[in-house]
């Protein structure tokens, strides 16, 4: 009797090992691992502080052409806007009755401009850019909102140090605010 | 008892109602899916013209749509939209009853058009601050444990603080469905891969041209968000992330990422455009309010609601919806004479937390003009609040979470419309 409870105790932290050591790797063994090469060629998230910025450099000068030959059609000849969002001006608007929220404007990182042009721009076909095409495009829209010099280039690490104007613009949510 | 003494009650206790009122033929309340007046060689005392000969055979429709009668119940896409590709379309929610949005009208916002997405090619890569990177076949997705919950899903720019409002109720808050969703707790998946100390939140891409990226807070990836791949019971529609989507109850709804293939665990939100430039709430000061996740509380009278016409003086029903971000709906008041007061409306069950709840209140319309509204209040306490309360706080260039009380204004001759128009 007494050597079959000490069995039944051996036999419960058994299988409780058993069980915390399957919880430490995965509870139900479903999927399978991701390769360093599938995440690299996936993951285009860009951090704030220019984590995962890709290689590459572009002047402002050929991301004007960039913008004429691709973007122009739906953002207009100067990015005041069209299909797309107005691009341009706006600074100092953001506290009046008539704000406008540009890149200028409002976006407070310029990391997140690269992720969003790399991401989804142009819009009839997102992902078709090259990392220079996308640096020289953002360092020419910064410069239309005078963030980079005519002459600029940009790159992961030019890009990452951009203070943007609204940068510090950004507060919590406050609701609920009506009692 | 029988169902003919149940039928008797049911029609005695209608006549009552109706006692005062003057003649109730046909529908009281019309509105877009009410049909044309019948032919009098259908009516009584003659035999209907599909009673004499048989009907469409079985298969006709080997899947079933409307009624022809029902055609015009289709989703609200305004024909003025800049452009078709980032884009919204409404449920037509004064023409629908009960809290289930049928798939067909559920509403849609997409910002780079709707992918066609073959299930057997799409991946999950879940990376980041985890033990393990996986990467899940929809079949993977399919053999966890898996949960239905009824739950609301809104856009959070349902309506704008600004004129010109909407006609219709769902001009004004059709951004809002309610459905069934199956699939599995995201704690689930994320347990699989085993989360690092340092994971704060999880960011998820959506599959489609706008590769729809935003950042959710690891409480909420750990308490009732979901993954889902089906909806009222079929797999999901492809305007709602077919084949997998982010569900994250009471949130605000570009954040339930659709055609989801990526999370990507982290220490602080990515900033994506969405959660920047794009869903922040400017205030009057220029600041602006970023990361306000939660939907609050809100009722809208659907019936009548702006857009029909009571053909009848005497008995009415009033009925619309209520929901709650933060959980479920504790009360809805209903004013039928401006605001002066207020009297509780009937819940229908069941009542559900983060779902669409269906108020009634049996009323009585004299023939005069009269303004009506409803009140939400939730399990919290917190209160609908008035269009001009929340203006007060948030200024005209708030722009989204909008959850303002929306008046009715019924003419004389029946017509209701937008009372703040
Ligand atoms: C076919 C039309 C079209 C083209 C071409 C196009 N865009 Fe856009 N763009 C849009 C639309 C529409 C939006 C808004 C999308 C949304 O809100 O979902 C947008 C948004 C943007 C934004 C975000 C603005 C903000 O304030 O949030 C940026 C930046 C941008 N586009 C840059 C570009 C660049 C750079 C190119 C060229 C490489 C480009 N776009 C080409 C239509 C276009």
């Amino acid at each position: 009797m007494r050597r079959r409870e000490l069995w039944s105790v051996a036999v419960a932290i058994m299988v409780s090992a058993w069980v915390t050591g399957a919880q430490a790797q995965s509870p139900y063994g479903i999927g399978r691992p991701a390769t360093p090469a599938e995440i690299a060629g996936w993951n285009i998230d860009i951090g704030r502080d220019g984590s995962n910025l890709p290689e590459g450099r572009g002047t402002v000068s050929h991301g004007r052409e960039v913008f004429d030959q691709q973007c122009a059609a739906c953002h207009g000849e100067k990015g005041e806007g069209g299909v797309g969002d107005r691009l341009v001006g706006g600074q100092g608007t953001l506290g009046t009755a008539k704000p406008i929220r540009t890149v200028g404007s409002y976006c407070p990182y310029a990391t997140t401009l690269f992720d969003y042009i790399r991401r989804a721009m142009p819009q009839n076909a997102p992902q078709s850019l090259s990392n220079d095409d996308v640096y020289a495009v953002s360092a020419y829209l910064l410069s239309l909102n005078g963030l980079v010099g005519a002459d600029g280039t940009l790159d992961a690490k030019s890009l990452a140090a951009i203070k943007m104007p609204n940068r510090d613009g950004f507060v919590g949510d406050a609701r609920p605010d009506v009692k | 008892m029988s169902s003919t003494t149940n039928d008797n009650l049911a029609r005695a206790s209608r006549r009552r109602f109706l006692q005062g009122s003057t003649a109730a033929v046909g529908g009281a309340v019309l509105g877009a899916g009410t049909s044309a007046a019948a032919d009098a060689d259908n009516l009584p005392p003659n035999i209907p013209e599909w009673m004499k000969a048989p009907g469409e055979p079985m298969g006709s429709q080997p899947y079933g749509t409307p009624s022809p009668f029902g055609k015009n119940v289709v989703k609200n896409i305004s024909p003025n939209l800049k452009q078709y590709i980032s884009a919204s379309g409404r449920t037509p929610l004064q023409e629908l009853d009960g809290i289930i949005t049928p798939n067909g009208l559920f509403y849609e916002r997409h910002h780079g058009g709707v992918p066609t997405i073959d299930p057997a090619q799409h991946r999950l890569m879940l990376h980041g601050l985890v033990e393990r990177p996986l990467v899940f076949t929809m079949d993977d997705l399919r053999r966890f444990p898996s949960e239905s919950h009824i739950y609301f899903l809104e856009c959070s720019g349902n309506p704008v603080y600004t004129k010109p409002y909407g006609k219709t109720a769902s001009d004004l808050v059709g951004l809002l469905s309610c459905a069934e969703w199956t699939g599995v707790s995201l704690k689930l998946v994320l347990q699989e891969a085993g989360l690092k100390p340092e994971a704060k939140w999880v960011v998820a891409e959506g599959a489609d041209a706008a590769a729809l990226t935003r950042s959710i807070p690891i409480e909420k990836c750990l308490d009732d968000a979901m993954l889902v791949y089906s909806q009222n019971g079929e797999r999901l529609r492809p305007q709602q992330g077919y084949p997998v989507r982010l569900l994250l109850p009471g949130f605000e709804g570009n954040m339930n990422v659709k055609w989801l293939r990526r999370l990507h665990v982290t220490a602080e939100p990515i900033y994506s455009r969405e959660e920047t430039s794009k869903y922040t709430d400017l205030m009057p000061d220029g600041s602006a309010r970023e990361f306000s996740f939660y939907m609050e509380a809100k009722s809208i009278i659907t019936r009548p609601s702006g857009g029909q016409r009571l053909t009848t003086k005497g008995f009415q029903e009033i009925t619309g919806i209520a929901w709650s971000g933060h959980g479920k709906i504790a009360r809805v008041e209903v004013s039928v004479d401006g605001g002066k007061s207020w009297q509780d409306a009937q819940l229908q069950e069941p009542v559900l937390t983060r779902a669409l709840t269906r108020f009634r209140l049996p009323w009585r319309w004299d023939g005069q003009p009269a303004v009506i509204q409803s009140r939400a209040i939730d399990e919290t306490g917190y209160v609908q609040p008035t269009l001009a309360e929340l203006l007060a706080v948030r200024g005209e260039n708030h722009f989204y979470h909008n959850n303002a009380i929306w008046p009715w204004r019924i003419a004389a001759d029946g017509e209701v419309t937008n009372a703040q128009a």
